[in-house]
C-alpha cells in the first residue's frame, strides 16, 4: 500500500509544481502582490511531497520490498544496509528521484535565503524553478515510475545491485554531482527572470553569483568523485578516460566555470551583461544535455541503465523545450540591456574575457568529441570512436594557456592595468616557477616538453597568486592584520585558484612519471615499478559477505625497507555473477603504488598489473580547495549583513584594495 | 572609431579568434584520432586499411582463446559467425572478458592478416552487447540470410 503513496505524492508535487510555475508568473505579469507571495509556500509543499516520495522509495529499499519492481531489480536481502540506501540511487528511476529531491531543495533554499530579493523577481525564479520541475516530474511520473509494482508474482529476492556499484564512491559521488548539476539551474531561473523584467543589473549578478558558485563547488566535488572512484573501482588506476559520461559532466562545469567569472565582471564593473547571461543559459542547457546523454541510453556505460527509446525522446523533448525557450527569450530581450562602463584594452576585464574564451573553446572542443560520433551515428554514416588522444591533444594547450593567464590576471586592476607595470610585477614571480619547475624536471628524472609546460602552468599560478596575497597583505600594522583585512570571498578565489594549480600539477606528473607495468607473477616472485620493489607473498581465498574472493597478499618495500602490505582482490559476487577487481593501493600525498591483480594464467602464475603514480591524489586534492573556495567566497560578509557600517564604508572610501581581487573569487 | 564600437570589435574579434582556435585545433586532432570499426566479415574482405588504428569487434570465438605461459600474450579469434580474425594481445585483459562473450579490441591490422591489438574492452555487465558488435552480427546473418544458408545463421543467437 505505501509505494503507492510515495507515487500520489509525486503527483501532487506535480500539481504544487504546475501551481508553481503558473500563480507566481501571473502575479508578477498582473503586478499582484498576493499571487507573487504564493511562490514562497508552493515551493515548500513542492519539496516537503518530493522528499515524501523519496524516504518511502528508501524505505522500501531498507525493508526490501521486491514487490516494488524497481527495488528487486537493484537491491537484494544479503546487500548491506548502506548499500542499499545508496541503491535508491542507483538505477535510472531513483536516481532520476534523486535529480528532482535537488532541484525541489535548490527550489526551496532560494526560496528561504533570498528574503531580501524584490518580490516580483523572487515569484519569477521560483516560478522558473517550478517549470523545470514540472518537466522532470511527469518525466518520471510518465516513463519512470520508480513506485512501479510487481504483484501478484513478487520476487523471493532482488536482483542485486551492480558490483561496481557496491562501493562508498558511488554513496557519495551522484548526489554531489547531482547538487552541482541541478544548482545550475538557479542560475538559469535567475537568468531567466532577468530577461523577463529587462533588468538585467549588477544586483541580478550579485543575486545569482552565490548559488552559481554553491553549485560549481558541489560540481567540482562531484567530478572530483567519479574520478576518484574511477580509479580504485574501475579503471585499473586510470583516472579520466574521456568517456562521453565523462564528459557530460565536465561540459557544464567549464562553461560554469567560465559563468562564474563572467558573473564577477557583471556584479562589478557592470559589462558582459548578455553574454553572462548567455553562459547561464548554455550552462544548465549542458547540465540537461548531460542528464539527456546519460539518461536516455544513447550511450552505452556504467551510468547508462536502460535503454528505452520513449525516454530518450521525452528528455530530447525537454532539452529541446528549455533551449529553444530559452534562447528566443534571449534574442527577443537581450538587446535591451546597455553597456554604460569603459574599460581599457589592458585590464582585469580583458584578462576575464580572455578566461572566457579559452573556456567556451574548451567547452566546444570536448562537446565537438563527444556528440560528433553520436550524431555520425544517428545519420547512419558509420561508427566510430573519438579517444584520449583527441582530447589530450587539444584540452592541454587550452588548459595551460589558462593557467598562464590566469597568474598574470591576478595581478590585473579593474578598468586599467598599465602593461610595464603588469610586467615588471610578473618578473620575479615567472623567474621563481622557472626555477620551481626546472627543479621539479630534475627531481622527476627527465624533461619532457608537455610535462614542462603543464607543471609551469601550475607552479606559475600557485606563485602568482601567493605573491599576489603578500603583496596585498601588506600593511602598516603589521601582516596579520593585513592578512586578516582580506575579504573572505578574496581568500576564496586565492583557494580556488590554488586548487585549479594543484589539479593541474597531479594530472601533468601522473600521466608524465608515472609507471604502469603488466606482468606475470607467481607466489615468490618480485617485480619492480619505479624505485619500489613489489613481492607477490600469496594468494588465498575469502568470503565476503555478498561475495567470494581471491585475496593476494603483496610486500612493497623500497631499498629494502618494507613500505606497506597490499591485498589486491577479484571478488566473484554471487547474485550477478560478474567478477570485480578491488586494487591494493599504498596511498601517500606524494606518490600511490598500486597493485591489481588479473587473471590466472596458470597454476601458480597470474598476470599483474603494478602501477607507480606520482602525485595523483593532488588531483583530488585540488577539487576539495576549489569547493572550499567556492564555499569561502559565499560566506562573505557582503551576502548576508548589509550593515550600516559596510555600506558607509564602501561610500568613503574609493576602492579598498581587497575588493578590487575579490571579484575573481 | 568610437571607442564602445572599438571595444565591441575587439570582444568580437576575440570569441572569434577563440573559436578559430578551437576548431583549427578540433579538426587537426580529429583527423589523426577517429578510430572506426571493423567486423570480422570486413576485416576478412580486406576492407580495414593496414596499420591505422581502428577498432574490431566480434564474438570471442569458443576455445580461441590460446595464452603464452610465459608471459602476458593472449591470442583470440573475433568472429560474427561468418568470418574471424585472429586478434593478439599483450597485456591483462578485462574482468569480462571470456569466449562467447561480445568485445571490442582497439589497434592495428598486421600484413600477417592478424590483428594486434593495444586495448581490449569487454561489455560492463552480462546484458550489455557494444552496440558495434550487435549490428556486425545483424549484419553477418542477415548475408547469410542472403546466400540461402538460412540454417545455419541461427546459431548467431
Amino acid at each position: 500500500m505505501y509505494p503507492e503513496l510515495g507515487q500520489f505524492a509525486l503527483i501532487l508535487a506535480l500539481l504544487l509544481a504546475v501551481l508553481l510555475s503558473v500563480v507566481p508568473l501571473a502575479g508578477s505579469v498582473t503586478g499582484r502582490d498576493n499571487l507573487q507571495a504564493f511562490a514562497r509556500p508552493l515551493s515548500a509543499g513542492l519539496f516537503v511531497f518530493v522528499a515524501i516520495a523519496f524516504a518511502i522509495l528508501t524505505y522500501a529499499f531498507l525493508i526490501d520490498d521486491f514487490s516494488v519492481a524497481y527495488v528487486a531489480n537493484n537491491s537484494n536481502s544479503m546487500l548491506p544496509w548502506y548499500y542499499k540506501f545508496s541503491a535508491v540511487w542507483g538505477g535510472h528511476e531513483g536516481s532520476l528521484l534523486l535529480w528532482i529531491l535537488m532541484l525541489a531543495g535548490w527550489t526551496l533554499a532560494v526560496a528561504v535565503f533570498s528574503r531580501r530579493l524584490p518580490s516580483v523577481m523572487i515569484a519569477q525564479v521560483l516560478a522558473v524553478m517550478g517549470m523545470i520541475t514540472v518537466g522532470f516530474l511527469l518525466f518520471t511520473i510518465l516513463t519512470s515510475n520508480p513506485f512501479d509494482r510487481m504483484l501478484p508474482n513478487v520476487p523471493a529476492d532482488g536482483n542485486d545491485l551492480n558490483p561496481l556499484l557496491q562501493d562508498f564512491g558511488l554513496i557519495v559521488h551522484p548526489p554531489m554531482l547531482y547538487m552541482g548539476y541541478v544548482g545550475f539551474s538557479v542560475a538559469f531561473a535567475f537568468a531567466i527572470a532577468a530577461l523577463i523584467n529587462g533588468k538585467l543589473d549588477a544586483a541580478w549578478a550579485r543575486w545569482s553569483r552565490p548559488w552559481t558558485t554553491v553549485a560549481w563547488a558541489f560540481l567540482s566535488l562531484g567530478i572530483a568523485l567519479g574520478s576518484w572512484w574511477a580509479y580504485y573501482e574501475l579503471g585499473w588506476g586510470g583516472w579520466w578516460f574521456w568517456d562521453p559520461v565523462e564528459n557530460a559532466s565536465l561540459l557544464p562545469w567549464l562553461s560554469g566555470t567560465a559563468l562564474m567569472h563572467s558573473l564577477a565582471v557583471t556584479e562589478k564593473r557592470g559589462v558582459f551583461k548578455s553574454w553572462t547571461v548567455l553562459l547561464a543559459i548554455v550552462t544548465f542547457s549542458l547540465s540537461l544535455l548531460g542528464t539527456f546523454l546519460v539518461r536516455s541510453g544513447v550511450l552505452t556505460s556504467v551510468h547508462a541503465f536502460a535503454s528505452d527509446p520513449e525516454r530518450g525522446t521525452f528528455l530530447l523533448a525537454l532539452l529541446a523545450i528549455t533551449i529553444v525557450s530559452s534562447l528566443m527569450l534571449y534574442a527577443v530581450r537581450a538587446p535591451v540591456v546597455h553597456v554604460r562602463s569603459r574599460y581599457g584594452s589592458m585590464s582585469r576585464e580583458i584578462f576575464l574575457l580572455l578566461n572566457n574564451v579559452l573556456l567556451v573553446a574548451a567547452t566546444l572542443l570536448v562537446l565537438i568529441g563527444t556528440l560528433y560520433p553520436l550524431v555520425l551515428d544517428y545519420l547512419d554514416m558509420g561508427r566510430l570512436s573519438i579517444g584520449e588522444p583527441f582530447f589530450n591533444l587539444t584540452f592541454s594547450p587550452l588548459a595551460v594557456a589558462t593557467g598562464l593567464l590566469m597568474g598574470a590576471g591576478v595581478f590585473s586592476r579593474w578598468k586599467k592595468t598599465d602593461g610595464g607595470w603588469l610586467g615588471r610585477k610578473l618578473l620575479w614571480p615567472l623567474a621563481v616557477s622557472l626555477l620551481v619547475t626546472t627543479v621539479l624536471m630534475v627531481v622527476y628524472g627527465g624533461f619532457k616538453p608537455w610535462a614542462f609546460m603543464g607543471c609551469f602552468a601550475a607552479v606559475w599560478v600557485s606563485v602568482a597568486t601567493l605573491w599576489d596575497l603578500w603583496d596585498k597583505s601588506a600593511s602598516r600594522k603589521g601582516r596579520l592584520y593585513g592578512l586578516k583585512r582580506q575579504s573572505r570571498s578574496y581568500y576564496g578565489m586565492v583557494l580556488g585558484h590554488l586548487g585549479m594549480a594543484i589539479t593541474m600539477a597531479g594530472a601533468t606528473v601522473v600521466s608524465n612519471y608515472g609507471i604502469e607495468r603488466d606482468v606475470r607473477m607467481s607466489p615468490g616472485d618480485t617485480a619492480m615499478v619505479g624505485d619500489y620493489q613489489v613481492e607477490f607473498i600469496e594468494i588465498g581465498d575469502r568470503q565476503g559477505r555478498n561475495f567470494s574472493a581471491q585475496y593476494g597478499t603483496f610486500v612493497v618495500s623500497m631499498d629494502g625497507d618494507a613500505v606497506s602490505i597490499l591485498h589486491p582482490e577479484k571478488r566473484q559476487y554471487l547474485v550477478q555473477r560478474s567478477v570485480m577487481t578491488e586494487a591494493g593501493i599504498d596511498a601517500g600525498l606524494f606518490r600511490d603504488v598500486f597493485v591489481a591483480v588479473g587473471e590466472r594464467i596458470s597454476d601458480d602464475a597470474w598476470a599483474i598489473r603494478l602501477q607507480y603514480k606520482p602525485l595523483v591524489r593532488w588531483l583530488w586534492l585540488g577539487s576539495i580547495f576549489m569547493a572550499a573556495g567556492g564555499f569561502l567566497a559565499i560566506a562573505d560578509r557582503r551576502y548576508r549583513v548589509r550593515d550600516k557600517a559596510t555600506e558607509k564604508r564602501a561610500a568613503t572610501t574609493p576602492e579598498p584594495r581587497g575588493d578590487a581581487a575579490e571579484a575573481l573569487s | 572609431m568610437h571607442p564602445i564600437r572599438r571595444k565591441r570589435l575587439t570582444i568580437v574579434l576575440f570569441l572569434l579568434a577563440g573559436i578559430a582556435v578551437a576548431v583549427g585545433l578540433t579538426t587537426y586532432a580529429l583527423r589523426q584520432n577517429i578510430n572506426l570499426f571493423y567486423d570480422p566479415s570486413q576485416i576478412a574482405a580486406g576492407e580495414a586499411p593496414l596499420d591505422v588504428r581502428i577498432r574490431a569487434g566480434g564474438m570471442v570465438e569458443e576455445g580461441s582463446v590460446l595464452r603464452d605461459p610465459e608471459s602476458l600474450k593472449v591470442e583470440f579469434k573475433v568472429t560474427d559467425f561468418n568470418a574471424s580474425v585472429l586478434v593478439e594481445y599483450t597485456g591483462i585483459l578485462p574482468d569480462l572478458f571470456a569466449e562467447g562473450q561480445g568485445v571490442v579490441a582497439m589497434g592495428r591490422m598486421a600484413d600477417n592478416g592478424r590483428f594486434v591489438a593495444d586495448q581490449v574492452l569487454a561489455k560492463h555487465d552480462e546484458n550489455y552487447m557494444p552496440p558495434e558488435v550487435a549490428e556486425a552480427l545483424e549484419r553477418a546473418s542477415a548475408a547469410k540470410l542472403k546466400a540461402g544458408d538460412s540454417s545455419s545463421a541461427d546459431t548467431a543467437y
